[in-house]
């Protein structure tokens, strides 16, 4: 059954050095604070997985953490580069991180293909699109029905996903609503899942039979994060933080004024701080 | 105060964009240049058309500019929101999208259009964003039309990297790859509209913008640029058009500047 967890025991039980790790949730509910205790865990030789790295791969790559990242748009959304994750592979500082792209079509159902206990996903993709010669896990299958040539990506199975959500109700069971991304797709894909909330309540007062619910038996660890997402949002308790993402910018630009941030407002931090004021 | 009928570059650009727009039409929208042409239509011409951003939003009806593909505002105005894989999956595979909208750093004669890196992919000299949506968006959508500012750095005679692609080499490669969709019809630009020949697929400029020679436009192209026989003139921005845009992009400016994080002043 679901544990409840603090963030710094959840990091600590659930994500070791070299693991994958995918921290979900497409511009919204992005968890934040469960990305910076991993930082302030100083984990290492982590394969970041995530369709859109944001800010919060930004500081973990920045920070040292990972070898690896898979992804399929690496920028600050209506800002500009992620300059950390720029550093990194043009320069190799703190350390060099291998890369495997795709296209946001395939991450998707790559996650899709690993809730449904696929070996891997069929789309209609990447056609004439130079990403095929520079990455080996896009092959392409034919159709055994119509000999349609479609691409084949595998399925994503990480070893551990985190994602945010608005709330948990007292058994484990956990609401999402908004943009809810691949969330669902994620924490079924995951061998394990932690998700952080903004609050447990006694009743979840999910607004509808179709609410995206997991039930806690999809659920290895839940976490009370209120305003864990920030700068990213939570739909009906906070907005995106959007002056945090134009200004990360110039933060993130240098690699010393990078570093005394995070010092400064993560590693200094205590998880019961962690949300970026 | 009457609106100023000056105008910039940038601003042409925005409403030649809209232009375009029809109110029946569904639109898979892009954050930048495609957001703010496609609200633009929203709130002139086309009061019903359909914008559809990747977060999963359909139907989005925004008083602001979005700063991200999944801002709060969209979800909140959108007829509906579904999953990511569902947007991928059932929208855009589906074939429900009339009309994609792309840009990238660069763009070729045939618009292939780069938006991976600058040099060699293993050793980059830029490690651009990458593709996001934008190769399936190239070839699943109805058409697509691009909007980009148009220079020798960004309009060039060979791409670094094909992250979504155009008509390849030209003539029937779309085809040949099996891809059934339009391609990009349109290319929009802040000198000038360029449309595919009909045969060879090279991007032939069919219309200027209002005061733009054909001089300026080569000398912003890194390739031998070819002109339609017949060359019409994009015509000026109206009043109205002005002030929509411009009231737009006020909006939006104030409501992306309201908070401000401890330490990240600039």
């Amino acid at each position: 059954m679901t544990e409840f967890l603090s963030l710094h025991d959840a990091i600590a039980s659930y994500v070791p050095d070299g693991s994958t790790v995918a921290l979900e949730g497409f511009t919204h509910l992005i968890p934040f604070a469960a990305g910076h205790e991993i930082v302030r865990q100083r984990r290492r030789d982590l394969t970041l997985v995530r369709m859109t790295p944001d800010i919060v791969y930004d500081q973990l790559i920045g920070m040292g953490c990972a070898r690896r990242l898979v992804f399929s748009w690496g920028g600050n959304p209506g800002v500009g580069s992620l300059h950390r994750l720029r550093d990194a592979v043009e320069q190799g500082w703190p350390r060099p991180l291998e890369i495997e792209e795709h296209s946001h079509a395939a991450m998707a159902a790559a996650y899709a293909a690993g809730a449904a206990g696929l070996p891997c996903a069929i789309l209609r993709g990447y056609a004439g699109s130079d990403l095929v010669a520079h990455n080996a896990n896009i092959r392409s299958v034919d159709c055994p029905f119509t000999g349609e040539r479609l691409a084949a990506v595998p399925a994503i199975r990480p070893d551990v996903a985190i994602v945010h959500a608005q709330r948990a109700d007292r058994d484990g069971n956990v609401l999402f609503e908004g943009i809810t991304g691949v969330q669902k797709e994620v924490v079924l894909a995951a061998r394990r899942a932690i998700v952080t909330v903004e609050e447990i309540v006694d009743d979840l007062r999910a607004p509808s039979p179709n609410s995206v619910v997991l039930p806690s038996w999809t659920i290895t660890a839940v976490v009370e994060a209120p305003g864990g997402a920030r700068p990213s949002y939570t739909h009906g308790y906070y907005e995106r933080d959007n002056a945090f993402y134009l200004a990360w910018d110039a933060v993130s630009r240098d690699r010393d004024r990078f570093t005394h941030w995070m010092h400064d407002h993560v590693l200094a931090g205590s998880s019961s701080t962690a949300a970026v004021a | 105060m009457t609106t100023d009928t000056a105008y910039s570059p940038t601003e042409i650009m925005a409403i030649a964009s809209a232009r375009v727009l029809r109110d029946d039409d569904v639109c898979f929208v892009g954050i930048g240049a495609p957001s703010l042409a496609c609200n633009l239509a929203r709130l002139t011409h086309a009061p019903n058309i359909t914008l559809i951003y990747e977060s999963g939003t359909v139907g989005a009806r925004p008083d602001v500019l979005p700063l991200s593909i999944g801002d709060p505002e969209l979800c909140e105005t959108a007829r509906v929101t579904v999953s990511v894989p569902e947007m991928f999956a059932y929208w855009l595979q589906g074939g429900r999208i009339s009309v994609g909208f792309l840009g990238g750093a660069q763009l070729d004669r045939f618009a292939n259009i780069n938006s991976s890196v600058i040099g060699p992919y293993e050793r980059p000299s830029v490690r651009l964003p990458g593709g996001g949506g934008a190769p399936e968006i190239a070839a699943l959508c109805r058409q697509t039309y691009v909007v980009m500012a148009q220079t020798r750095r960004s309009f060039v005679d060979r791409v670094d990297f094909v992250t979504s692609f155009g008509f390849g080499e030209g003539g029937d490669h779309r085809r040949r790859l099996g891809i059934t969709t339009a391609g990009p019809t349109l290319v929009i630009t802040d000198l000038c509209v360029m449309q595919p020949d009909p045969e060879t697929r090279e991007l032939t400029v069919t219309a200027l913008h209002p005061g733009v020679t054909r001089e300026q436009v080569q000398s912003a192209t890194g390739w031998p640029v070819r002109f339609a026989e017949t060359l019409g003139e994009t015509p000026p921005p109206t009043g109205a058009e002005l002030s929509t845009l411009r009231d737009l992009q006020r909006r939006t400016a104030e409501a992306h500047a309201t908070s401000r994080p401890a330490g990240a002043a600039a």
